[in-house]
């Protein structure tokens, strides 16, 4: 579906590293992608797989003993991974790629009213000025569904609840303008029915100004409501990545079997759930072959020697794993995710 | 955790709580006429939006907020209001809380080892390093951390690995009554299948007994044995955990279980989900009361609505 899309943002073969009391760990290894534009990329993950890392190295919001060690981030002709100076990414942070956190609270100035924040903004990257940049940000108070938005503008950030407080985020990030907003758990501090509202909300302003967003979450019900494509995250790596329905029902890598078959959805009350057993691998070492392979009960001996090329399934799906090689054996998919494939086949026919 | 074998007995009771925030014309009032039982060996739900009023039921439990009317027993003793210090001792070792936000309340200079290990040194509770260390390892291990980080400090942790910390230095004081507020929202869903597995595990070994405070429903399904709606500061619904899914009778508690998202794309494209609409109860001069509807599931309902909602379990049949 993606593929006579236009590319907006192209990840090449990118690294990034951390310094450490002398010691470097490496965040992101080597992950290639392409974001295309106007379309809704999921990225889920263990915690730790570097989801966030990945997402800030585009705002040039990594932590100071954080870089780029590697690759390439292209975006609109400008590479990004070159970028250095504040003042270079002030041209792109806010204005073409902004971002949602999960604590609404920590992307707002807890001393200003909301509406002067979002003003500010409109101010900043969209040129207007006085009562019509005033206007505009009661508009946004609107466009994102909070009641009253005239006495709303007056407010500050605490007399917002939570879900509201969320919004307000958005709109902030909605008045610069930008091209990619990247929401990093938008809606993992708020429950179920505000969470709807809020993702309802983001479809609505992607359609409305032709966003492209980038969800990272952990909530693979939120992924299945919202995601295009998802991509899946293991130690620093994109390992597979395919459109909703691929990954979800004709998942192949054994980390995204795992995965899927984690979730409390599919678990039996009273038994056990499914879990990965072991700990992810120690990024300050150097990982050979296939990092899951250690807790993968799928792997092969190539997998603990070299690490495996992507692999494609479709033309939109593509996974990292030794499995796919037409060498190797075949392997079945845990029966709790069974259901999961039957609904592929449901998907198949009907196409 | 099947419902079966829990022996019936009350080991935490609320009744008629109501906790206020604030002053005179400032005064808040966060939880209004709350009451419910939790049996030992249960694990007790109670799901609600932001704001509701979870964390400080939770608080209220642990004598941070103050109780402005009602009372909480513990094991047939009164715990709120003015307590004697044995009390109040036993309180800190019987009742632990995991806390919901424990990015925050982690001591950023701390090395692992240390805050893990807190609680124990508050109440004495190993014989000598080796024992201490011992316990640390397997609480790190327990939930899913290399014991290698103990010597690490918080800021070098991701957030999910921070929430695992957290939980660590609960379990390692071992309590009867675990407070578990949001523990696993800020996880990634195959630490939160171990953390929920733990969570089991420490619950069979130990009888434990758990008040689980979530808003993820898919979570709550799976491992409450009972569970209780709140909204805005009062309990709209309370059941077996099952009958509440497949029987809700509250409209918030309705629209609530329309809005949980399934991991599955092509159900997920096509759905509606409810609103909960508070103008829909006319509380004018029908006032509601919390009442048994049938055995084990109450609901806080008026005359008129409690008449609709008897015909709704005639016919559900
Ligand atoms: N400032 C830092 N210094 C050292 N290591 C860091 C720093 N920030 C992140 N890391 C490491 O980089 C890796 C990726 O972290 P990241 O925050 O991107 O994970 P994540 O996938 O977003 O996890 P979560 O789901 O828990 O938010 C982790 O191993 C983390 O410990
Ligand atoms: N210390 C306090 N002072 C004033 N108001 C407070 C205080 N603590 C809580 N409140 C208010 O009491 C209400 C209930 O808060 P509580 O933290 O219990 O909600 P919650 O159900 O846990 O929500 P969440 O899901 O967001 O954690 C909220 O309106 C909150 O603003
Ligand atoms: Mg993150
Ligand atoms: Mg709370």
């Amino acid at each position: 579906m993606s593929e006579n899309k236009e590319i907006i943002l192209s990840v090449k073969d990118l690294e990034i590293q951390f310094t450490l009391r002398g010691q470097t760990l490496t965040a992101i290894r080597g992950i290639s992608m392409d974001l295309y534009k106007g379309e809704s990329l999921a990225i889920v993950g263990e915690s730790g797989s570097g989801k966030s890392v990945f997402t800030k190295s585009f705002m040039g919001m990594l932590d100071k003993n954080g870089k780029v060690t590697g690759g390439e981030i292209l975006y609109k002709g400008r590479d990004l991974a070159k970028y250095k100076t504040q003042k270079e990414w002030l041209g792109i942070r806010g204005k073409e790629i902004a971002m949602v956190f999960q604590d609404p609270m920590t992307s707002l100035n807890p001393l200003k009213t909301v509406g002067k924040q979002i003003q500010e903004a409109i101010v900043l990257h969209q040129g207007l000025k006085g009562p019509e940049a005033k206007e505009r940000a009661i508009e946004y108070l609107k466009d994102v569904g909070i009641p009253d938005p005239e006495r709303r503008y007056k407010q500050y950030p605490h007399e917002f609840s939570g879900g509201m407080r969320q919004r307000a985020v958005i709109a902030t990030a909605m008045a610069c303008n930008p091209e990619i907003l990247i929401c990093d758990e938008p809606t993992t501090a708020l429950d179920v029915t505000i969470q709807a509202q809020i993702i309802e909300l983001l479809r609505d302003m992607q359609r409305k100004y032709d966003l492209t967003i980038i969800y990272i979450t952990h909530d693979l019900g939120v992924v299945a409501k919202v995601a295009d494509r998802v991509a899946v995250m293991y130690a620093g790596d994109i390992i597979e990545v395919g459109t909703a329905y691929e990954v979800f029902y004709n998942a192949q890598h054994p980390y995204t079997w795992a995965l899927l078959s984690s979730l409390p959805q599919l678990g039996i009350k009273g038994e056990p759930l499914y879990s990965i057993k072991g700990t992810p691998p120690n990024l300050f070492k150097e990982i050979k072959g296939d990092a899951y392979a250690p807790r993968n009960p799928y792997a092969l001996n190539i997998d603990h020697e070299i690490r495996p090329p992507y692999f494609d399934v479709s033309p939109t799906h593509k996974v990292r794993s030794w499995l796919q090689d037409p060498r190797a054996p075949k392997a079945e998919p845990p029966k709790t995710i069974q259901r999961m494939l039957d609904r592929w086949k449901e998907v198949y026919t009907n196409e | 955790m099947s419902s079966e074998n829990i022996q019936r007995e009350k080991l935490l009771e609320v009744k008629d709580l109501w906790v206020s925030f604030g002053k005179g014309r400032k005064k808040f009032q966060a939880i209004k006429g709350v009451s419910f039982d939790i049996y030992k060996g249960e694990t007790f739900g109670l799901v609600g939006e932001s704001g509701s009023g979870k964390t400080t039921i939770g608080r209220a439990i642990i004598r941070i907020n103050p109780v402005e009317k009602g009372e909480i027993i513990f094991k047939g003793k009164r715990i709120s209001g003015k307590i004697d210090k044995e009390t109040n001792k036993e309180l800190i070792r019987n009742i632990q809380m995991i806390f919901q936000d424990p990015m925050a309340s982690l001591n950023e200079r701390a090395k692992v080892d240390y805050i893990v290990s807190e609680g124990l040194y508050n109440i004495h509770g190993f014989t000598d390093e080796a024992d201490r260390q011992a316990k640390v390892r397997k609480a790190m291990m327990d939930v899913g951390l290399p014991p290698e980080f103990a010597t690490r400090f918080p800021h070098e942790f991701s957030g999910g690995q921070r929430q695992r910390i957290g939980i660590a230095r609960t379990l390692i004081m071992n309590p009867e009554l675990v407070i578990a507020d949001e523990p696993i929202s800020a996880l990634d869903v195959s630490i939160r299948a171990q953390v929920l597995n733990l969570l089991m595990d420490l619950q069979r070994q130990y009888g434990l007994t758990y008040l689980f405070i979530a808003h993820d429903l898919s979570i709550m399904r799976f491992i409450t044995n009972r569970l209780a709606v709140i909204y805005k500061g009062q309990i709209v619904e309370l059941g077996e955990t099952e009958k509440v899914f497949q029987h809700a009778l509250h409209p918030y508690t309705k629209a609530l279980i329309s809005a949980i998202p399934q991991p599955d794309p092509l159900s997920e494209r096509n759905r509606t989900v409810l609103q909960y609409d508070p103008s829909v109860h006319d509380y004018t001069v029908d006032k509601p009361v919390w009442t048994e509807i049938e055995e084990g599931h109450w609901v806080l309902a008026n005359e008129a609505e409690q008449a609709a909602y008897r015909a709704e379990i005639q016919e559900n049949l």
